[in-house]
């Protein structure tokens, strides 16, 4: 009994060390945001002083704007793309479809680093140059391998037989795809636009690389401010972003109940 | 309504010929059982009929009207499959509703003619439920009445009582006959089980390695078997195999078996000898009269099976081993081991072709 005990205070005591490890930083970042010094320094006194000096940063708040609108365009652009590559790769046999299939995973794997110089050096070459199209379009090629990879998991758990069955009852192809299938793999868009919005608005490498001043992201943005001298507005403009995303993270966890559903 | 002319079809894929040469007219609103065992051909079948293949050669009509290009949206089918393939994001009322619903019913046709068919079904109060809070037994009633409120011309039923238990697929067979009766519908049912092709269908078709080895009503497939694989494969049947002699067969030991009904194979041709087992009479041999023109074989019990209604004697024969099933009229039964003299008609032995 005595054992059992301890193992489940240790339990408790490792979940909360996680927790710490993952949310003390963001925390004390958040804190910080309100904290009149900007030099760090305690004792806290309390201030919302950098909110409103990041009221008057157009740059950041500039920046912001393109990162929202580029991961919204990129969350649309790569889930609707990803989510027909992936009915495409699931209705269909077609020469080199094992080959296409593996090609989408290296794009997972390869460093940032070495996908953003080749797309620098690569939209150099065909004109489109850096700017916010080129980090649109860089984006949408990391994202949409994402896209594509969730939302297969998803349709494995499809069965065939539904489309056949509303194929039988005079559906057309568009009718089954709308009301039989996509209503089925719907919890794997989202979870796919949900990576793809990640991938673009967290996105900060390929950013950098295919952004020229006054056209870029938040991220890079964040980087160029930190690099001429820390101020606590990025805390401020950190401290919003994590407030709306987990906030949308978790609304989305309600409504779709995620792993959850049967 | 219409009847199905299948001509000449076959299918291959790659190498495997999954049907080759298969003509069968379903007459219309006909309950047709397509048996066969695994590898048959017989979903094949199904699935060129559906629509959902299409055959590399030969001719499937539908009504007079050559369909063998038509893909399965276009050909106004019923289908009902194996795992019941509902919706599992509607309700049960969605679910029959979509076939009318695809094709732009009005929202009041949709809901009477949906009602109309989950009443038919015994399910009228169950509409709106989903899938997954109803029984195996409710979800293939479902899935009969989303197959038929469209009014199709052909019902196509793939296994459909393959997955429910004894109790309930006897319940279902019954049912789906009522049904099919109630509209009148050309029904083409696939399955492996012989006893459901017997007491449903009006006609079986016997597939096996993508040929049709017999078609007709159950009765005639029964009583006259033209094959060994048709005898063994639907009912039970002892096979003697020998010569034919012009009246029957000589068996290697030089015994005669007469048979009266089957093919008429020319004398000195191999051939065999097909008898059921409830048309064999076993006796231990005392008092019994002149067999006449029976067939009569010395045997030994090795084995006796009671089955209550029956029992079931296996008769070792010069390294034979026969199936007699006695009914149970409360007459003597017979021990194991004991020797026992069999007799039948040659009115009860189908003659086929070697």
């Amino acid at each position: 009994m005595a054992t059992t005990r301890i193992l489940e205070w240790l339990g408790r005591f490792y979940i909360v060390l996680l927790l710490a490890f993952l949310y003390l930083p963001i925390i004390i970042m958040a804190a910080m945001s309100f904290n009149a010094s900007p030099f760090y320094q305690l004792p806290f006194e309390w201030t919302t002083d950098w909110y409103q000096s990041l009221w008057q940063n157009d740059q950041l708040i500039a920046a912001t704007w393109n990162s929202i609108e580029i991961a919204v365009i990129t969350t649309l652009i790569s889930t609707v793309l990803g989510s027909m590559a992936s009915l495409a790769l699931y209705r269909y046999e077609f020469r080199g479809k094992r080959l296409l299939q593996a090609l989408l995973f290296p794009p997972i794997a390869i460093p940032w680093l070495i996908t953003g110089t080749a797309m620098l050096i690569f939209f150099f070459g065909v004109g489109i140059g850096r700017g916010l199209i080129a980090i649109l379009l860089g984006h949408v090629a990391l994202a949409l391998p994402y896209v594509i990879v969730v939302v297969s998991a998803r349709l494995q758990t499809f069965a065939p037989e539904l489309e056949e069955a509303a194929r039988s009852l005079g559906a057309n192809q568009w009718q089954v795809t709308m009301r039989v299938t996509l209503p089925w793999i719907m919890p794997g868009v989202i979870a796919g636009g949900l990576f793809a919005f990640a991938v673009s608005f967290d996105q900060f490498v390929v950013s950098y690389f295919l952004s020229t001043p006054g056209q870029t992201t938040l991220p890079v943005e964040i980087y160029a401010a930190i690099r001429k001298g820390f101020t606590p507005e990025i805390n401020a403009v950190s401290t919003i972003i994590i407030a709306v995303s987990m906030a949308l993270m978790l609304l989305t966890a309600r409504f779709f109940k995620f792993g959850g559903e049967k | 309504m219409a009847g199905v002319q299948v001509a000449n079809v076959s299918r291959s894929f790659g190498a495997h010929k999954a049907l080759d040469d298969v003509s069968i007219d379903f007459a219309d609103g006909g309950f047709y059982a397509l048996l066969g065992p695994s590898g048959s051909g017989k979903t094949t079948l199904l699935r060129q009929i559906a629509g959902f293949d299409f055959p590399d050669t030969g001719r499937i009509a539908i009504g007079g009207e050559s369909v063998e290009r038509v893909p399965v949206e276009k050909r106004r089918i019923g289908m009902v499959f194996q795992n019941y393939a509902l919706f599992p994001n509607m309700s049960v009322a969605d679910n029959v509703a979509f076939g009318l619903s695809v094709r732009g019913e009005p929202k009041a046709t949709i809901a009477t003619e949906v009602q109309r068919a989950l009443d038919l079904v015994q399910l009228g109060k169950l509409g709106g439920r989903k899938p997954h809070q109803l029984s195996g037994g409710q979800r293939q009633r479902v899935a009969l009445a989303r197959a038929i409120v469209t009014k199709p011309r052909v019902l196509l039923l793939d296994e459909p009582l393959g997955a429910l238990d004894k109790a309930l697929r006897v319940d279902m067979q019954i049912e789906l006959k009522r049904i099919q009766r109630e509209i009148g519908i050309t029904t083409i049912f696939v399955t492996h089980d012989q006893e459901e092709a017997l007491t449903m269908s009006d006609r079986i078709g016997i597939l096996r390695d993508g040929r049709l080895v017999q078609e007709g009503p159950p009765e005639e497939i029964y009583d006259r078997p033209q094959s060994e694989f048709a005898a063994t494969f639907l009912g039970d049947a002892n096979i003697f195999r020998g010569d034919a002699t012009g009246s029957g067969i000589k068996l290697p030991d030089g015994t005669t078996i007469k048979a009266s009904t089957g093919a008429s194979v020319p004398a000195g041709t191999k051939a065999s000898c097909a008898v059921r087992p409830e048309r064999i009479q076993i006796s231990t041999g005392a008092g019994m009269p002149d067999a006449g023109g029976a067939n009569v074989l010395k045997g030994k019990v090795s084995k006796r099976i009671f089955a209550g209604n029956n029992s079931t004697y296996f008769v070792d024969r010069d390294g034979q081993t026969l199936k007699v099933i006695v009914q149970n009229t409360g007459a003597e039964r017979l021990a194991e081991g004991q020797p026992v003299v069999l007799n039948w008609s040659p009115d009860s032995t189908v003659l086929i072709a070697g």
